[in-house]
């Protein structure tokens, strides 16, 4: 059951990636990278990181992407403007070879590679990617990172106002 | 092959970092770009819950033990919205200047 999923959200994720970089339209690009965000949730809950699989789905899918598309509706670029495409079979070919051998390198560097015990099987931690068992990491042992995090998100908002509004 | 182990998840990792280097090497559209790199993050967020939940040491020397990797996402989290809502700041100053997101145009520091 695990590795069907696996695969059926492997498959999902590397797809829509690719049609980010492929597709010719941005906003097309953008819908893709959303389901790609969607596929990537499963994948984190098969890895048992449920509060991660949550934050993507609503930060990323949500708030990111809504971000992206509203830039991509603002700057309203013509057929003309968006650039010709050169994809090629050679190109295409090239891309198919770079992932294949990615993955093999990937494959047969980590294959010899001895991994301790699965810790969500183990049930050392209860509740393991829970919101109370990260919650517990995240506010005892990085507690200045996260306030720092807090300053950064601000300093963000100010800037992109800044930045894009012109004059003040 | 029919039990799903960290290597799986580690090698969905490198393929989609890959998918992403290629986009931010490969496209001139700055939006596409900056969307490569979220793809970019993705992976890397994918490494480290896979090495969360499969870590390499039986006992994690660090204190919070083997969940700091669900940490580790959290602020990339955070950071990657940082990052998209500025760089879609200075795409938008850039646009009204130039009026062209092509980054193959954007080749001089002063203008």
């Amino acid at each position: 059951m695990e590795a069907v999923l696996f695969y059926i959200f492997a498959i999902g994720v590397v797809v829509a990636g690719a049609q980010v970089v492929l597709r010719r339209n941005p906003i097309y690009g953008a819908v893709s990278l959303v389901a790609c965000f969607f596929f990537l949730a499963g994948i984190y809950v098969l890895l048992s990181a449920h509060l991660i699989a949550i934050l993507q789905v609503m930060v990323y899918a949500g708030a990111v992407m809504v971000l992206f598309v509203f830039v991509i509706m603002l700057l309203n670029l013509k057929e003309e403007e968006l650039g010709e495409m050169h994809v090629t079979t050679m190109k295409g070919i090239g891309l198919a070879a770079v992932l294949v051998l990615v993955g093999f390198i990937a494959w047969k560097a980590l294959t010899p590679v001895q991994f301790a015990r699965d810790m969500a099987v183990n049930e050392q931690i209860h509740g393991f990617g829970g919101v109370k068992a990260v919650g517990n990491v995240l506010y005892r042992s990085s507690v200045l990172p996260f306030e720092v995090t807090s300053l950064l998100l601000l300093v963000a908002v100010v800037s992109a106002v800044v930045i894009a509004k012109g004059k003040i | 092959m029919m039990t799903i182990g960290p290597v799986h998840y580690l090698v969905l990792g490198a393929i989609l970092f890959t998918l992403g280097a290629a986009g931010v090497v490969l496209r001139r559209n700055a939006v596409v770009v900056l969307m490569s790199v979220e793809l970019m993050l993705n992976a890397v967020n994918l490494t480290f819950l896979a090495f969360s939940r499969f870590p390499l040491v039986q006992n994690a020397p660090m204190q919070g033990g083997i969940l700091q990797g669900h940490v580790a996402v959290f602020f990339v989290i955070a950071t990657a919205a940082a990052e998209a809502a500025v760089g879609l700041a200075i795409i938008i100053a850039v646009f009204r200047s130039r009026t062209s997101i092509n980054v193959d145009e954007f080749d001089s520091l002063k203008f």
